[in-house]
């Protein structure tokens, strides 16, 4: 019996907002426990909740990056259960009408381009965190409650665990650009869980979904799919049945480990919260928003490829992050060749980047910097040697390319007028060589040449070298 | 007529737990209740929109401004069991949360 | 000295010619608490030094002499948050809590001068209408000690029926102040929906929930809640309406004033002594040259299961954070979190309160939600719209408050209609938001009977129009309780 393969992914992505969602407390990555809290997170008695209008906004942004309707009329709702690290033991949500639905994302694999559906997404508060001790006891943190949230529920439209990370890379590379999030998962603030089912290919009728959870990057999501598809067809194929669980990947086995089995439909309770107004999403501000929304990779990429003749491969590097294709945009603004500053960024740049574990932005390198050095190498300035010192420079100090070449003597000499005497004293010294080049002997080219650098302390620029060595040899 | 299984299943999600006799007493007081609601199931309600909240201003926001209100030992003060730094409970291990 | 017969004015004006002190006024109020409070066990706790602390500081900067609340004394219902000062709900869940923030009411009182003097007793989470649920034991009602004094805003009703105070907080979720101000002979206001934050309320229900003043006249009341309304960016679903003074906007004139009496409040279930008083309550605005016609509110006999089903599920979630982890009652002997939250829930709430929390977690459990919840918020929109269109030909909806007078301590309410009616006379009003009052109309065997007064929403500032017009013609704030009987 063969399988077909049903996935559908729920994101949760942490809104980078200053405070928080539904209360003013700081939301800040990483902070002293509890310190980020007030008393609506401690869900202290006769505490009320207030929208963050910021993280309103970029859950629209991110709604408009997926091509999802914005929901005009729409309202919170609250979602009961009981936990330590939920402390109403209700989480405020959007239950009956999400902030936006139908939206869609186009993956590629394997050189085929596919759409896959977004049913909904909406805005909600995050949980604190637990923490497992030792001695037979939990130990929560509050300082993560209330934190804005968008989880992006997708359609079931994706067939096999490389289509679920290629939708998961696409959405990241989408909402990294909108500014939405930091879409971090090593960070928490981008989250997976997956429902996976299989059935017989040409069933009508979906399998019995599978949840699996805790999943710590997109590697895992897929290699934890692969198994799930593998150990649910062994199952079918014995005769057995798929029970309704929920699972996680255990990474040094490489299988997915049963956490608990269903019983029943969780029963959560939504109802519309008392305690918040209804919403009306006007048109002009969703309009506004999207004047806002940054121009989306695809876009970027097409454009790189037609007007700026980057090669097809280069621009997807270049569009992989916002901060990648801007300081790019930027530096090409600025006047610079484009394909130069595309290699050296996908060269010089990520190595350096790669070598020191550093961001782009976490770099002392500039657009304007970057433009200025690749200006110096076009207009012969400075050789591609001497380019590789400015490089160095300016990316570990900061420093401005234009003035340390000239500090430090590094302009490359280009004018005939200067080098032309040079070069013909140099020929007048050595007839013999230019002899030897006539009679057929180009090393002699490579003596001189050597001769005249000599002379120019390495400055001269060779290719103009070059050009008046041949002219000034045929002349005699 | 509602059974006692649904009202201990109620209890369950409620965190609630209740000897027999306060059981039977309490079931009773359920069930007239609910013959309350019950009647209003022949009012016809057809394309009326339900009243939720009755907040007189809409679409209410804040703007994103960080404001810190309490010190950790203010929210800490009423915590039955903490170490000074986090809230401590007994563990959660045996059930699973959401999220 | 005992100032029981003075108003807020009154009081006012011998503090701004010194002929009393902030101090000394708080002074005499805790010699009237301490003397007759045995009786009637109003309070739950009592700041009397942080209380005369705040006295000292108002008589050190001087009484401010455009401000009606400076210096006065008012006590607080205990399921209004107070900074350092036990708020327990009347529960043994909160019995030791000590919140770290103020509600807003308490904030904006303190600003104008007014000195909060203690908590208030009421029923365990505002859930009764009787006093007789609270945890820290039973209210009894000045007029005749064997008594109920209503609820849930008993201990607010019963002290300022007392003389212990000259002004009380309550709230009302469906008639806690009203009811209560009724069973005591005092004046008892819920504004409209929206007028007062809510921010530091203890919610029982949302939707519902609104904070009320209670006091002996009239104006007293105003003056509170001048002081307490207005827009809060901490509770969203506070209107964004001017706030009127109004005390010095009050204008008792009824010529022309239309009262619409529904039929559903004067028949079946309510005594006929009591409907008695309210007829000859409506024929003194006759008098004052108001017109009174009887009016049908068809869907208002629906009011009271449409309530218990939305009171109740939104305060199944509401209470839900009482869960023994970040503050209240934790039960001992605890092996699993499961045992945390079930023991410390079972023991911490008393019975009336999980009875309405199981009901509300039915009602919006899978499969039921529809058939109850939004049902019921559906019919809410109903007596909305039925209320709405009586206000666009009328100025006033009245009736009576209760349909009995206080009842015996211990006593249930037998007859199931009659039970019926205590709700469903003032659950309205909850379900439309709109501004209604409780004022005494008259007596029966020794015990008080309240007029309620309806106004549209907002016109909070009409409620005390009437009520003061009445208030002078009736003088009912000069008779005094008898605290006689059993305790």
């Amino acid at each position: 019996m063969n399988f077909e393969t049903t996935i559908g992914l729920e994101v949760h992505v942490e809104l980078k907002t200053k405070s928080k969602m539904f209360s003013t407390s700081p939301a800040v990555y990483g902070a002293e426990p509890n310190t980020n809290t007030n008393v609506i997170d401690f869900g202290f008695p006769g505490t009320l909740p207030t929208v963050n209008k910021e993280g309103y906004r970029l859950g629209i942004m991110t709604a408009l990056a997926l091509h999802a309707e914005v929901e005009k009329h729409t309202h919170f709702d609250r979602k009961n259960y009981f936990y330590p690290d939920n402390p109403k033991a209700y989480q405020i949500t959007q239950y009956e009408k999400p902030l936006a639905h139908d939206g869609w994302i186009e993956i590629e694999v394997d050189g085929q381009k596919k759409k896959i559906g977004i049913e909904e997404m909406h805005v909600e508060e995050d949980a604190g965190k637990n923490t497992h001790g030792e001695d037979g006891y939990s130990y929560v943190d509050l300082n993560r409650q209330g934190t804005g949230l968008i989880e992006i529920v997708s359609k079931p439209d994706m067939t096999t665990p490389d289509e679920a990370y290629a939708y998961l890379e696409k959405l990241k590379q989408t909402i990294q650009f909108t500014g939405a999030s930091d879409v971090k998962m090593e960070e928490g603030s981008m989250r997976v869980d997956c429902n996976i089912s299989i059935r017989p290919i040409g069933s009508k009728k979906y399998g019995q979904k599978i949840e699996l959870k805790n999943l710590n990057s997109f590697n895992h999501v897929r290699l934890g799919l692969a198994f799930e598809e593998k150990r649910q067809a062994e199952i079918l194929r014995m005769g057995g049945e798929i029970l309704p669980e929920t699972r996680r990947f255990d990474e040094p086995s490489g299988e997915t480990i049963l956490m608990r089995v269903k019983e029943g439909k969780d029963d959560y309770r939504y109802f519309p919260e008392p305690d918040l107004p209804n919403y009306e999403i006007e048109q002009a501000w969703i309009d506004q928003i999207n004047s806002q929304l940054p121009e989306m990779p695809d876009k970027r990429r097409i454009r790189y490829v037609d007007e700026l003749e980057i090669p097809e491969y280069d621009a997807g590097v270049l569009t992989a992050t916002k901060e990648m294709s801007d300081f790019f945009e930027e530096s090409v603004s600025l006047g610079a060749n484009p394909k130069l500053v595309s290699n050296w960024l996908m060269g010089e740049v990520n190595a350096y980047m790669n070598a020191n574990q550093l961001d782009l932005l976490e770099t002392k390198l500039t657009p304007k910097n970057l433009a200025t050095m690749v200006k110096l190498i076009t207009e012969g300035t400075i050789s591609s040697k001497i380019a590789k010192k400015v490089f160095q420079e300016t990316i570990e100090n900061g420093t401005e390319p234009n003035q340390w070449v000239k500090e430090k003597g590094l302009i490359q000499e280009s004018d005939p007028a200067v080098l032309t005497p040079i070069i013909s004293e140099i020929l007048d010294n050595n007839e013999q060589s230019i002899i030897d080049f006539k009679n057929g002997k180009d090393r002699a080219i490579g003596f001189l040449v050597g001769q005249i650098m000599k002379q120019t302390h390495g400055q001269a620029n060779p290719k103009v070298v070059n050009q008046i060595l041949m002219s000034e040899i045929k002349k005699r | 007529m509602i059974d006692k299984e649904q009202i201990r299943h109620i209890a369950t999600l409620a965190k609630f737990e209740f000897s027999d006799e306060e059981f039977d007493g309490f079931a009773t007081k359920f069930q007239e209740t609910l013959d309350m609601g019950d009647k209003l199931q022949d009012i016809d309600t057809t394309g009326v929109e339900p009243t939720t909240n009755l907040a007189t201003r809409t679409t209410v926001f804040r703007e994103d401004t960080p404001e810190t209100d309490q010190t950790r030992e203010q929210l800490l003060s009423n915590v039955p069991e903490s170490d000074g730094r986090l809230i401590k409970v007994p563990s959660i291990l045996d059930t699973e949360g959401d999220n | 000295m005992n100032y029981f017969d003075h108003s807020i004015e009154e009081l006012h004006e011998l503090l701004v010619n010194k002929e009393i002190t902030a101090t000394q006024l708080v002074e005499s109020t805790y010699e009237n608490i301490e003397a007759t409070d045995k009786k009637i066990n109003a309070f739950i706790t009592l700041n009397k030094e942080e209380a005369l602390k705040r006295a000292q500081a108002v008589d050190e900067k001087g009484i401010d002499t455009d401000n009606l609340m400076s210096g006065i004394p008012i006590a607080i219902k205990d399921n209004i948050l107070t900074t350092g000062i036990k708020t327990t709900a009347a529960s043994k869940m909160l019995e030791n809590f000590v919140p770290v923030y103020d509600a807003t009411v308490v904030e904006k009182l303190h600003q104008d001068g007014a000195i909060s003097v203690g908590k208030l007793n009421m029923d365990e989470f505002a859930m009764g209408s009787s006093s007789e649920t609270s945890y820290f034991g039973n209210v009894h009602n000045p007029w005749n000690l064997d008594r109920v004094p209503g609820g849930s805003s008993g201990g607010s009703a019963a002290s300022v029926a007392a003389g212990e105070i000259v002004a009380a907080l309550g709230t009302d979720t469906g008639g806690s102040v009203r009811q209560p101000a009724a069973f005591n002979g005092v004046f008892g206001i819920k504004p409209t929906y929206g007028r007062i934050s809510r921010w530091g309320v203890i919610a029982f229900s949302s939707s519902l929930d609104q904070v009320g003043v209670l006091s002996k006249r009239v104006k007293d009341a105003a003056a509170v809640l001048t002081s307490i309304s207005g827009e809060d960016s901490k509770d969203d679903t506070s209107a964004a309406v001017e706030v009127p003074d109004f005390v010095k906007n009050i204008n008792p004139d009824m010529k022309g004033k239309k009262i619409a009496v529904p039929k559903e409040f004067m028949g079946e279930g309510v005594n006929d002594q009591i409907i008695e008083v309210i007829k000859s309550a409506l024929q003194e605005f006759e008098k004052m040259g108001a017109t009174v016609e009887t009016i049908s509110l068809p869907h208002v006999k629906n009011a009271v299961p449409t309530y218990f089903i939305l009171a109740s599920s939104e305060a199944s979630s509401n209470l839900q954070r009482f869960d023994g982890i970040r503050y209240g009652f934790r039960a001992q002997d605890v092996k699993n979190l499961e045992d945390v939250y079930v023991k410390s829930r079972s023991e911490g709430f008393g019975d009336e309160v999980k009875r309405r929390l199981m009901l509300g977690t039915f009602a919006l459990s899978s499969g039921y939600y529809d058939v109850y919840f939004k049902k019921a918020a559906q019919i809410r929109t109903l007596i909305i719209q039925e209320m709405a269109k009586v206000f666009e030909e009328y100025d006033y909806i009245m009736g009576p408050s209760t349909p009995t007078t206080a009842f015996k301590i211990g006593d249930k309410i037998d007859d199931p209609v009659t039970m019926y009616m205590n709700d469903m006379l003032t659950i309205p009003a909850n379900m439309s938001g709109a501004p209604a009052a409780s004022i005494p109309a008259g007596m029966i065997d020794g015990m008080p009977v309240g007029l309620q007064i309806i106004a549209n929403n907002f016109d909070d500032q009409g409620v005390f129009d009437a009520a003061l017009a009445f208030e002078q013609a009736t003088k009912f704030y000069e008779k005094q309780p008898a605290m006689k009987g059993e305790n």
